[in-house]
């Protein structure tokens, strides 16, 4: 028996769905089978993650509104559009971070409870950020020697969070 | 070890397991996810563009101020492998399924003992990982903090202050570091206990995988514990969080074999020496048939019922029971029917020094 829906190989998969007690029997060959996926045929399901990060983008879009969905905005560096995200839950580069960050947030939130970095740095690139990651432990070691009312010790941490605060500012204007 | 090395032996580092709860603790697996600052993700590049990409990594691994860091690495281009060579690849866990799908314009490096793999081109620019036998995974994840400054040396990574490593899955975004353990559980499974050990993992913010990661059975009772969530932890209490909860399981686990050793002696040796008879006497076996039987064959020599085998081995076994390796051993692709066969006297061969 040839597949039915290619007609050309050979069917070695049968499906038979029972629906309202009508029976309808399919037989296609395995390529098929891989294109079409009947769910729960011996084959796993698959739920496509980028699909349903999409979904929820979908969802989340401007106050729930479907024209907010795609507003054609573009990303600068590698023109993928609003919609293109939308519908395949993937990042075209990393300007689309930026660019898209308004939309991006609330689904980040979602995802992971959070929306600040609070891991590695990257030593040569990291810049601005290894200055903060170290102003944020600074000033965790602030809030404890202050608990432990060691207040020399506070006043030189104080000192230091400020000098470091002053060169990020600075560095950000020149 | 040139590539060819590693595709002809089914063994690699992480099979070596030892040490803490290396019994039901497989192997620890770390991978982070990086890309390059200012070019588009894979799935946006063209071929031309693609290609530059494994240029700047074959760069960055050579570079002399990081040679301390990385160690001696080896790439190799995807789509110069023969199909069975880059299944085998996938088979002992050295790059993931999706990888050969589509193997244009990408490239793997590996570390001479294989215990750090970077996949360049998968989903994201980079795909770094190391995999460790047992349960060493801030061991893992020291390792690749390595390898990840020694690459960025030479690579100008897309970063944001805020959003930390930028990644082509939001899901990633962060630390872009997936963290897994895989166990082989087969004591929760046979006192049904294993759902509700998962159900609670799941409220833990992990997931829980087959075998082969996202989407794949979990075959001879092996399963992968792994973080879900990338943003607003760092790595180290990434790896703390997984290693809490895997203690938790681990302890089950034990619980229930010694549970299941005690009341049903008896139905757990029978077991044990059925699937120990059958791999040493089975003329046709199943891939699916023979990791069941390894299970079973392993949960035996963790309880001291059958001397003379070493987990190790058994871990070697399961990949080389897969039909790419048997393919590969055989030199040409065998049709179903034959390839039972071969794969049964593969392991009867394994097990033929072993007394009665």
């Amino acid at each position: 028996m040839l597949c039915e829906r290619c007609g050309q190989r050979p069917a070695t998969v049968h499906i038979t769905e029972i629906t309202n007690g009508s029976k309808k029997e399919t037989h296609i060959c395995q390529a098929c089978a891989g294109e079409i996926q009947p769910q729960g045929f011996g084959f796993v399901p698959q739920l496509n993650l980028n699909n349903f990060l999409a979904g929820f983008l979908h969802e989340l879009g401007g106050a729930g509104s479907s024209q907010a969905v795609d507003t054609g905005e573009k990303c600068e560096q590698c023109g993928m559009a609003e919609g293109q995200f939308v519908k395949l839950g993937l990042m075209g580069c990393d300007s689309c971070y930026s660019h898209f960050e308004e939309r991006l947030l609330p689904l980040l939130r979602r995802i992971h409870g959070n929306i600040r970095h609070t891991g590695k740095v990257p030593e040569r690139t990291g810049g601005r950020a290894k200055v903060l990651k170290a102003i944020e432990s600074l000033k965790g070691q602030l809030q404890e020697v202050i608990s432990r009312e060691e207040f020399e010790q506070a006043a030189d941490l104080r000192d230091t969070i400020r000098q470091l605060e002053k060169n990020l500012d600075e560095g950000s204007e020149g | 070890m040139p590539i060819r090395e590693t595709i002809d032996n089914a063994h690699s580092g992480w099979m070596d397991a030892e040490g803490q709860g290396s019994n039901i603790v497989i192997s620890s697996r770390v991978r982070i996810a990086r890309n390059l600052a200012g070019i588009p993700f894979p799935h946006l590049l063209d071929q031309t563009r693609a290609e530059e990409v494994v240029q700047a990594v074959r760069l960055a691994i050579v570079n002399n101020e990081a040679k301390n860091l990385l160690g001696p690495l080896e790439l190799s281009i995807l789509g110069e492998l023969s199909p069975v060579e880059r299944q085998i690849l996938v088979d002992k866990h050295l790059i993931s399924p999706e990888f050969i799908n589509n193997y244009q314009s990408k490239a793997i490096v590996l570390r001479d003992d294989e215990v750090v793999s970077i996949m360049v081109n998968e989903e994201d620019h980079l795909r770094i990982q190391c995999l460790l036998p047992g349960l060493q995974l801030k061991e893992a994840w020291e390792i690749i903090d390595n390898i990840d400054d020694g690459l960025e040396k030479t690579l100008d990574y897309a970063f944001s202050e805020k959003l930390g490593y930028l990644t082509t899955c939001p899901t990633n975004v962060g630390t872009g570091m997936r963290a897994s353990i895989m166990l082989h559980l087969p004591g929760l499974i046979l006192t049904k206990q294993l759902g509700v050990v998962l159900s609670a993992i799941s409220k833990l913010g992990l997931t829980v995988r087959g075998l082969y990661g996202e989407g794949t059975e979990a075959q001879g009772n092996l399963f992968q514990v792994s973080n879900q969530i990338t943003l607003g932890q760092s790595e180290e209490e990434i790896c703390n969080n997984l290693l809490v909860s895997t203690r938790h399981i681990l302890s089950q686990e034990q619980a229930a074999r010694s549970l299941l050793y005690q009341q049903r002696r008896e139905a757990v040796e029978d077991r044990v020496y059925r699937a120990y008879g059958t791999l040493r006497c089975a003329r046709l076996l199943t891939s699916e048939e023979a990791m069941r039987l390894i299970s079973d064959l392993r949960l035996g020599v963790d309880l001291n019922i059958i001397a003379g085998i070493k987990p190790s081995q058994l871990n070697e076994l399961m990949i080389k029971i897969r039909p790419a390796f048997l393919y590969k051993l055989n030199g040409k692709e065998l049709p179903a029917s034959q390839r039972y066969a071969f794969r049964a006297a593969l392991v009867r061969k394994e097990f033929e020094d072993l007394p009665q």
